[in-house]
């Protein structure tokens, strides 16, 4: 546990498998770009890994001043504990005063294994964060320029903003997607510093005997337009008019939780809290009623139209657009429509 | 030989199927109107220790923090097969966070002693936070393994395992003791056993005796109703049905480490999710009604 240190930086843990650092790390630099400007101190990035330097210099693009590179050939697969390690071995001689991570399988395997080891407060998968005040309602003691972060609990039916005033480092894991994507700056300058962790024996104990990885072949997260079906779709027959529209519009497939445990498509394309968040230019939810877990995963698309034939379906309660009707009618009207267009 | 097998478990309101009833007026949560049931990822966690017991010898021991009224899920762990049950409550660990529950858990496993592993469900539906698990495993000072899948061998004082992080797998081979967080996709939790349920269905908490005794007796005198929990307590314990019942006091905790104290992360604001009712346009679900919807998409670039 460290004390409370208002010129410590705002940190980000730079998560990177095989050499390639993981996109939620750069939407968190942006992040922590704009939370050290407010606080007016600088923002740092943790490089635990081995042969990953070349990545300090991505990060120091998206908005890093100063790399902490922890180059060990222990560290090249992941594995909690040396990770864990070095990341308190860094927290402890530094002294940052907040520490994001993406919420990602490894940021939520390590995060709280770092936390607990430096008593610190942690925030799982937070959804925003912001700099604000706080005066504690029974000392009335004022506690200012906090970090505030913003989570939504209890299955997604309410929103929680959580603080952490005595305990630091200020730790959040923050979901994939959530926080904008920018291009880098690759003039910007910034410091490399390497560090060195010793580990032990003891830390070392566990051995990764074989590593399978699939490179994900839905990029919903990339994706300008989705199509995404629901359980009112009906079947995997059905689902075939989602592909077909996402074709025509030049979209990705999406599908809501129902859609995936009825089995009509693939858990990889599950939106919502327990699958992927986006934000696209226009999302079309078919079939799907809209419950707040689903919602949680794309209420943030600039536009959205909503296909179902019930009325009082909470979707349309976020729809830019609606309509009421049966989607095998209504979807190869769009088709139709789509195609006219581009002739 | 054989493996001892701790398994944390927790009562969680079932945040999955939340009607209108179960939101207040002002919008907020209303926890009482929520049935409680046994956390999923929770019972693919005892499973996963029935499985070790079963197939290489040893002990299956549930122990769960929460209020009386969680006696209902180590009930349930009963009825599957756990050898032993205990329940942790006292009202100076409420309002713990993940740091706070994983630092009282550690306490009640040091008491217990002796283990090879502690298995917890990945994480919990009322908070998803999935980091009591890990939190347990550095209080514990022993190696963890989340998102366990399947077991792939155990022999002697290691074991191999594999761990399923979304985009692929991998296996890994770990030391005992160990702490292994499970995923829903790890096995299917067996039913309760009929002979099991029959046998341990009056099994109580001392916690609960008190609550019965309180209600049947109302005009009691305090002395009368704890001559009678004592009765009650002790039949119990002779007939094998008393469910072990453990405060802070029993696992010796720093009461600076737990419930309010122990907790760094504070609420600082709780809004309940409202939705936007700014409203939409709707769109006649015609040919012509589409088309003009295609074309406004265009005109706005969202389109082309």
């Amino acid at each position: 546990m460290i004390e409370p240190n208002r010129q410590g930086e705002v940190w980000v843990f730079a998560e990177q498998e095989d050499a390639t650092l993981n996109d939620v790390s750069l939407e968190l630099c942006a992040k922590a770009r704009e939370l050290a400007d407010t606080l007016g101190v600088k923002v740092g990035a943790a490089l635990p890994g081995w042969n990953v330097r070349e990545l300090s210099y991505r990060l120091i693009a998206h908005g890093v001043d100063r790399v902490y590179c922890v180059q060990d050939a222990r560290l090249e697969q992941y594995r909690t504990l040396p990770y864990a390690r070095a990341l308190c071995a860094l927290i402890a001689r530094h002294r940052p005063q907040i520490l994001l991570f993406g919420a990602t399988a490894l940021g939520r395997d390590l995060a709280p294994r770092v936390a607990s080891e430096m008593r610190a407060g942690l925030t799982a998968d937070c959804t925003d964060l912001q700099i604000g005040d706080y005066t504690d309602p029974r000392t009335k003691i004022r506690h200012e320029k906090l970090l505030l972060q913003v989570r939504p609990a209890f299955g997604g039916n309410i929103i929680a903003t959580i603080i952490n005033y005595d305990r630091w480092p200020q730790m959040a894991t923050v979901r994939e997607g959530v926080m904008a994507l920018r291009d880098g700056d690759p003039r910007r300058g910034g410091e490399i510093i390497e560090e060195a962790v010793p580990l032990s024996e003891a830390e070392l104990a566990v051995r990764v005997i074989e590593r399978h990885r699939e490179a994900r072949k839905v990029n919903l997260k990339a994706a300008r337009i989705i199509v995404a079906g629901g359980g009112g779709v009906g079947s995997r027959e059905n689902f075939a008019l989602i592909h077909e529209l996402a074709s025509a519009i030049g979209g990705a497939v999406g599908a809501s939780r129902a859609a995936v445990d009825a089995g009509f498509i693939g858990k990889e394309h599950q939106i919502g809290q327990t699958g992927t968040t986006v934000r696209p230019a226009l999302y079309i939810a078919c079939g799907i009623s809209g419950q707040v877990q689903h919602r949680a995963g794309m209420e943030e698309s600039a536009k959205i139209i909503a296909i179902n034939r019930d009325r009082e379906a909470p979707i349309f309660g976020v729809a830019h657009y609606g309509i009421v009707g049966d989607l095998r009618q209504v979807i190869p009207m769009m088709i139709r429509a789509i195609r006219e267009r581009a002739r | 030989m054989g493996y001892d097998c701790i398994v944390c478990v927790k009562q969680v309101p079932d945040t999955a199927n939340i009607t209108g009833e179960a939101m207040k007026e002002d919008g907020t949560v209303n926890r009482a109107a929520l049935p409680a049931i046994f956390n999923p990822e929770d019972l693919n966690a005892l499973e996963a220790a029935l499985e070790i017991r079963d197939r290489y010898g040893g002990t299956v021991t549930a122990v769960c923090m929460g209020p009386p009224a969680a006696s209902e899920v180590l009930r349930a762990c009963l009825y599957r097969g756990a050898d032993r049950v205990i329940l942790l409550t006292d009202r100076r660990a409420a309002a713990s966070d993940t740091l706070a529950t994983s630092y009282i858990l550690s306490r009640a496993i040091r008491t217990l002693g002796r283990f090879d592993f502690v298995f917890c469900g990945r994480q919990a539906i009322d908070g998803d936070t999935a980091q009591v698990g890990p939190q347990l495993a550095e209080k514990l000072g022993i190696p963890q393994v989340t998102y366990f899948e399947s077991l792939v061998d155990l022999s002697g004082r290691s074991a191999r395992l594999r761990r399923n992080v979304g985009n692929g797998w991998e296996v890994l081979e770990t030391p005992l003791p160990v702490l292994v967080t499970v995923l829903e996709s790890a096995n299917t939790p067996r039913p309760a056993g009929a002979r099991r349920v029959m046998r341990y269905k009056r099994a109580r908490s001392p916690a609960e005796v008190i609550a019965a005794v309180k209600a049947e007796m109302p005009e009691a005198s305090e002395e009368t109703c704890e001559r009678e929990v004592g009765r009650r307590v002790e039949h119990l314990r002779m007939a094998g049905l008393l469910i072990d019942q453990w405060d802070l006091d029993d696992i010796q905790a720093d009461l600076a480490w737990c419930g309010l104290a122990g907790s760094p992360t504070k609420v600082y604001r709780v809004q309940s999710i409202v939705l936007k009712k700014e409203g939409y346009t709707e769109i006649p679900p015609t040919e012509e009604g589409v088309r003009r919807l295609i074309h406004e998409l265009i005109v706005d670039h969202t389109l082309g």
